[in-house]
């Protein structure tokens, strides 16, 4: 695209576009080309719109800039374009702004923003990556049908194995700037030559079948080992009553306000978790899946206490969760529930060293004082795989999984008995990905930790959970047995939700360690 | 919209009267008006008269209550020094000031606005660099010394605009302006530019800083992948997103402009509610002192109602 931005710059090699050389052209010259013969698509489709234009306004603009038509000409066919990517009443959408849009009418919009000079090439980078699974396959769908419809050229960059696998008809795998493999994507997915794409489709979670661990096949010293034996050695014995449930959750209800007003009766609210009721037993790993804006990660705030409840019950061995009156109840507690967020990037105080945003839990629960704290937080480095010399630095030293470990030693820091886990590889990289499961599975298989595994991705939940609740618009569709749901869902929804998974079918079985 | 400025009118009432009340608390130590209306000889006889007369004898809440009963029909009191009525002297004077105070405030938006974003675009460029070094010396030299020198410059050495006061003014129903005459616009120039420095050259250095932020944004990367010129993606991209920072900080900066009058009324002798503050201090004239407080809270209050407002034209997401 002729964007890089300085002290970047093109060292060597060239481009061609239809046989003629595009590299090294001037920047006028590259503009001509760029939006007209070739566009892009970005990653994010919140941050890729101008929030104080018009979506109409941002697409005439691009129609005129490159078509040379009248406005009223280019706002027809503006509105075209949105009738084309799939949005409905497309003469009203067009005076409407983006903040009016979901994530995936917006990620529409910008398809259509990239179609406006009928372009010959689109270069889509990662364009689903920050879409729920059902939009995901959507815009997916968009995208195939537009390249046979205009005969674009599409390539698409993404770290997703499933969406390679389902969309594209050839790849080619890169691995520190360089390219390790490049065929068609059926014989790269079912027959990998190098051993990184090896290792990248062994880390990619089944839908079908439950592995034991997920197979790490190394590849580039990528591979840090956690030390969950030397954990378990001073983890508190925790008495469990057998066959009562840990946490149980009744009737549960919380809403909020979405326009205030003076008069107490005229604020309008939406009940984001309605009526929602379920036990988790000790030991258990219990997953809740549903597309964004079904009510899970509000479910798993109110839970841990970071949003009061409006209605209903929750307890944990045995007492009331959120009873203002039991002081040491509270205490204790929050000290035996921790949680692991999702985005490593802000749930870590950029100007907290490491040291202290593992000790911080510590001190708060004065559970150890002076120099034992220094020593836990060392351990706990050791453990995750991160190193004593960790604790010193600060959390933009750290790459996006070693962040997240970050989170799980200062989850761990307190001892606790039941961890959230509010989708805590969503954010990751494929084989990083691997990695954080499989100290999540080590933690509950050492140390008898209970979970609430929140997350949209299928495929994980199959190869994290022993049993899985389905949450819609705020409510509980059904609960399951892991294998049962997958097998046998209940609800039309649930199906649905399973037919969006990625087809791995083709994808090679090497090295994989079944249950 | 509608509750949010029900809000934020009973907001800006509170914010008055508690502004007024700080400021008559403190009245009562600045000295006794007395003394300088009487003179020496005066008997204690006379003093008692007139300190009763004024209502000084009072409790200041008392006062303060009295105050503000008057100020809502408009009635500010008598000026102990000039006496008539303060209201009448303020009128008066305020022409002077809001002209100066508008002028400089204009300077200071366009000059910040465009040498912001040229300094923003152009930023390895040599012209850049050169005005973010002098901008520098506009932040850090205090007011009255800006003027002291262009005093100096324009007027004492190069004899090309006058020194002090508004030159001639046209008196247009009550109202006298110095835009009308050449004389008038001539003496609006060094004063304008002295109160108006600091403002333009931070409101300059906030608008670049923003617009480098800007820049940086996916949605201006989106932008160029399109193919939009640089024209559209700098100034109608760009710029309209760097608009709501700069707009909080000008609308205090104006207020300030109008506060900081002072010195620059001083400097200049400008015939304005600043300069009128100041002998009204040193004369302890408390009627005058109230009502120009009063004033500029409510100038304060009122462009940062507008500031909000303008947040909602600019931001389509704070509508909803």
């Amino acid at each position: 695209m002729g964007l890089l931005e300085r002290p970047g710059y093109v060292a060597g090699g060239e481009i061609s576009f239809k046989s003629e050389l595009t590299s090294g052209l001037d920047a006028d010259a590259m503009r001509k080309l760029r939006g007209k013969k070739i566009s892009m698509i970005f990653q994010d489709p919140l941050t890729s719109l101008n929030p104080l234009l018009t979506v109409g306004a941002q697409l005439t603009e691009t129609i005129v800039a490159h078509l040379k038509m009248s406005q009223a000409d280019a706002r027809e066919r503006a509105r075209d374009l949105l009738d084309r990517v799939g949005i409905t009443d497309a003469e009203a959408r067009l005076d409407q702004y983006p903040h009016q849009f979901s994530g995936g009418m917006r990620q529409r919009v910008v398809i259509a923003l990239a179609l406006c000079s009928e372009p010959d090439v689109i270069i889509a980078d990662e364009p689903t990556t920050a879409l729920d699974v059902a939009v995901q396959a959507q815009i997916l769908d968009l995208i195939k049908e537009l390249t046979v419809e205009r005969q674009v050229g599409v390539i698409l960059i993404t770290h997703d194995m499933g969406v390679i696998s389902d969309t594209t008809d050839r790849v080619t795998v890169m691995y520190m700037g360089e390219v390790v493999e490049s065929g068609p994507t059926l014989q790269v997915m079912g027959k990998p030559q190098h051993e990184y794409t090896k290792s990248l489709i062994a880390a990619v979670p089944r839908p079908q079948v439950k592995l034991k661990r997920f197979s790490q096949i190394s590849y580039g010293g990528r591979e840090t080992r956690f030390a969950i034996e030397d954990l378990s050695r001073n983890w508190p014995e925790y008495s469990n009553q057998p066959g009562k449930p840990l946490l149980s959750v009744s009737n549960l209800k919380k809403r909020f306000p979405i326009s205030r007003s003076i008069i107490p009766g005229r604020t309008k609210w939406l009940t984001v978790v309605d009526d929602v009721s379920f036990d988790i037993m000790p030991g258990e790993v219990f997953g809740v899946v549903g597309e964004s804006g079904s009510g899970k990660s509000t479910l798993a705030r109110v839970i841990s206490g970071l949003h009061d409840l409006d209605d209903g019950k929750v307890m944990f061995d045995g007492n009331v969760v959120n009873d203002p009156s039991d002081r040491e109840a509270q205490d204790r507690f929050r000290r035996e529930i921790q949680m692991i967020f999702q985005d490593p990037f802000s749930s870590l105080n950029p100007r907290m060293r490491v040291m202290d945003i593992i000790a911080e839990p510590i001190r708060h629960h004065k559970l150890l004082v002076g120099g034992n704290i220094k020593q836990r937080v060392d351990e706990l480095l050791d453990q995750v795989g991160l190193g004593t010399s960790a604790a010193a630095k600060f959390p933009h030293e750290f790459s996006g999984g070693q962040r997240q470990r970050i989170s799980i030693a200062r989850a761990l820091a307190t001892q606790p008995r039941f961890l959230i886990c509010d989708e805590p590889t969503s954010a990751l990289d494929v084989s990083i990905q691997a990695q954080i499961l499989n100290i999540l599975k080590d933690l509950q298989e050492y140390l008898g930790l209970t979970m609430l595994f929140i997350s949209h991705d299928m495929p994980v939940v199959r190869q994290m959970c022993d049993r899985v609740a389905v949450m819609r618009g705020g409510k509980l569709l059904e609960v399951q047995k892991t294998d049962d749901l997958f097998e046998n869902p209940q609800t039309a929804y649930t199906r649905e939700l399973l037919d969006l998974m990625p087809h791995l079918d083709g994808l090679s079985q090497e090295g994989l360690e079944l249950q | 919209m509608f509750s949010f400025l029900v809000r934020r009118f009973l907001q800006a009432g509170l914010v008055l009267l508690i502004v007024g009340f700080v400021a008559f608390s403190m009245f009562n130590f600045v000295g006794d008006p007395i003394d300088n209306m009487l003179g020496q000889e005066a008997s204690q006889a006379d003093i008692e008269r007139l300190r009763s007369v004024l209502g000084l004898d009072q409790p200041f809440v008392v006062q303060y209550w009295k105050f503000l009963i008057n100020a809502l029909d408009g009635n500010f009191g008598i000026s102990y020094r000039q006496g008539r009525p303060v209201a009448e002297i303020i009128a008066e004077r305020a022409p002077a000031t809001l002209e100066l105070a508008a002028v400089s405030g204009l300077f200071a938006i366009t000059g910040g606005i465009v040498l912001g974003i040229f300094t923003a675009i152009r930023r390895e460029g040599f012209l850049a660099n050169f005005i973010m070094t002098v901008s520098l010396i506009g932040v850090s030299l205090p007011t009255f010394l800006i003027g002291i020198l262009l005093i100096y410059l324009f007027s004492v050495e190069l004899d090309w605009l006058p020194s002090f006061g508004r030159g001639e003014v046209v008196d247009i129903g009550g109202w006298s302006t110095g835009f009308l005459t050449a004389s008038g616009l001539k003496a609006l120039i060094l004063p304008s530019i002295t109160l108006g420095l600091f403002q333009m050259t931070l409101i300059m250095r906030l608008v670049r800083s923003e617009m480098l932020e800007v820049l940086r944004q996916d949605y201006i990367r989106f932008a160029r992948a399109r193919g939009l010129s640089e024209r559209a993606i700098n100034f109608r991209h760009a710029l309209k997103n760097t608009l709501v920072p700069v707009i909080t900080v000008t609308g205090l900066q104006l207020g300030s402009i109008i506060a900081f009058a002072i010195i620059t009324e001083t400097v200049f002798q400008w015939p304005g509610v600043g300069l009128l503050f100041i002998n009204a201090v040193q004369f302890v004239d408390i009627p005058v002192m109230a009502a120009y407080l009063i004033l500029i809270s409510v100038m304060f209050v009122a462009i940062n109602l507008l500031v909000d407002v303008l947040y909602v034209a600019i931001d389509p997401r704070l509508r909803s």
